[in-house]
């Protein structure tokens, strides 16, 4: 049986970001994914690496997205020295478009809140309908207003995946697509861990196995209370630049077609697409957009999101069974870099980010034993 | 480079005139506009939307995208897909479509 410094279970975004974090680091590393039938957020997802609007309930999380978001472009320069991939990062800011006076102002008072909890490091600006038209000069007349945040940028996310697994092999790291692991065990301050034709040793686990995590986390005294949670998107032929930065609904990609995002359903297990969802989707795209009209979309999906019951990431060491650790977040673009920058180092030994600290499964725990 | 296969079926053989960018050019009624375009001697199609490498028409059959163009003046038509009409006008496309002040 081969023996590892870290076995890391699930090889989206955040087990690859975590993996590579840590084979740079110098640590034999072992990536043990599903594969192709899982279900796969980091393949099915929208590519925002965004902050506005994030954390209004815990403020932390707002600082630890403005990390990564921070971190994001050496990330993206650093991969591809190592690899040659482009992320495609820019971060030319953001805007988050308003089709009301009440939905602007609202908005205005949402982000205003966050910013004082941060202490004004999260800043933004509110634009009207002219100003806005500066930006996106397509921009449709329905359109009040926006907010905007120069904090926030999109990327390829598929591109990342692939560069961090070839990260990830460039350090030493070993990756197998070798079926659903079952079974942890705990065995003498380590664990081997099975899956479906040959087992793995390693001193140190990493559960990053997404939706997979409901299952694997008991196994070593932690826990992952997830759901699913599906979101479609569309996406069309590809055009000249006609979107220069993304909006929390469309975003143009580095080849030219435009996503349109997103939908949030609670429908279980089934990653599907359904007609009139889209046609919503598509719907609110054109009203935005009015010259996306005319426009093929040509691919539709679905995705579920890995969440936890407050959508807050779930990030833990095993207290029973030290050296077991549990990552998982809905945000796994954005986070990316620091969870290879800064949450692998912790994995490995260092002190906790502070922004982390909110985010156990107590929270779930004390809610639940918390008469309402 | 293509010639015509003789074609028993005698519903296929009226001469139809559609434009290639500034050329006029003779196809056969059920023809694509990909097969017309090829036996008239064309190249290339398009240039892509990423590098603007050149590109012609590849699989025939729909799948793999290579032979878009502008027909009547809407742009990624799938040349192959499309038959031939009497007077239309085809363009080859120089990468990406532009979306706005498209006439489509
Ligand atoms: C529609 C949609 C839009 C989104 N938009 C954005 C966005 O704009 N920006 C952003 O930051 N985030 C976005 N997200 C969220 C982001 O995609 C996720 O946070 C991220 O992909 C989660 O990565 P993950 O590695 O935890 O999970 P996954 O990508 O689901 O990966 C889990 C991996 O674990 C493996 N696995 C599962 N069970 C097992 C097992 N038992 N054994 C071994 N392997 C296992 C699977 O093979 C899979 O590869 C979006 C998500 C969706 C669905
Ligand atoms: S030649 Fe392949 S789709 Fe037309």
């Amino acid at each position: 049986m081969t023996s590892y410094d870290f076995a890391v279970i699930g090889g989206g975004l955040v087990g690859s970001a975590i993996a590579y974090g840590l084979a740079r680091a110098g640590h034999q590393v072992c990536v043990l994914d599903e594969g192709d039938v899982a279900y796969r957020a980091s393949r099915g997802n929208f590519g925002l690496v965004w902050v506005q609007g994030k954390g209004q309930e815990i403020p932390l999380y707002s600082e630890w997205s403005m990390s990564s978001a921070s971190l994001w472009a050496g990330l993206t320069d650093e991969l591809y020295d190592l690899t040659g991939i482009r992320t495609q990062h820019q971060a030319p800011g953001g805007v988050h478009l308003c089709y009301s006076a009440d939905e602007l102002s609202s908005r205005q008072s949402a982000l205003e809140s966050l910013s004082r909890a941060t202490q004004g490091r999260f800043d933004f600006d509110m634009l009207d309908h002219d100003q806005l038209r500066q930006l996106i000069p397509e921009i449709g007349e329905s359109v009040v207003g926006a907010s905007w945040s120069r904090l926030d940028g999109h990327a390829n996310p598929l591109y990342l995946l692939r560069a961090l697994h070839a990260g990830i092999q460039h350090h030493g790291g070993t990756y197998k697509s070798c079926g659903p692991v079952r079974r942890i065990r705990p065995e003498a301050g380590s664990f081997i861990v099975d899956c479906e034709r040959q087992q793995v040793h390693a001193a140190r686990v990493v559960l990053a196995a997404g939706l997979g995590n409901r299952d694997l986390a008991p196994q070593v005294g932690l826990s992952a209370p997830l759901a699913p949670n599906r979101g479609e998107i569309l996406v069309t032929e590809r055009m000249k630049p006609l979107l220069n930065l993304p909006t929390t609904y469309l975003r143009q990609t580095g080849e030219g077609s435009i996503l349109m995002g997103d939908s949030h359903e609670d429908v279980g297990f089934d990653d599907g697409t359904e007609t009139h969802v889209l046609s919503h989707i598509a719907q609110r795209a054109v009203r935005a957009l009015p010259a996306l009209a005319n426009t093929r979309v040509v691919r539709a999906w679905g995705a579920l999101r890995v969440m936890t019951p407050d959508g807050y990431p779930l990030y833990e060491a095993s207290e029973t069974y030290p050296g077991a650790f549990v990552a998982c977040c809905h945000s796994g673009v954005t986070l990316a870099a620091a969870h290879v920058k800064r949450l692998a180092p912790w994995i490995a030994g260092d002190t906790p980010p502070a922004e982390i600290s909110p985010f156990t499964a107590e929270r779930f725990h004390v809610q639940t034993a918390t008469p309402v | 480079m293509f010639k015509r296969l003789p074609l028993s079926d005698t519903t296929c053989n009226r001469d139809v005139t559609i434009t290639f960018d500034d050329l006029t050019v003779t196809a056969r009624e059920g023809e694509t506009v990909a097969a017309a375009l090829l036996a008239a001697g064309m190249r290339n199609c398009r240039t892509t939307p990423v590098s603007e490498s050149p590109r012609a028409p590849y699989c025939m059959m729909g799948v793999c995208f290579e032979c878009l163009m502008e027909v009547d003046g809407v742009p990624n038509v799938q040349a192959c897909q499309m038959l031939v009409r009497e007077g239309m006008q085809v363009r080859s496309q120089q990468g990406a479509r532009r979306l706005v002040h498209d006439h489509a």
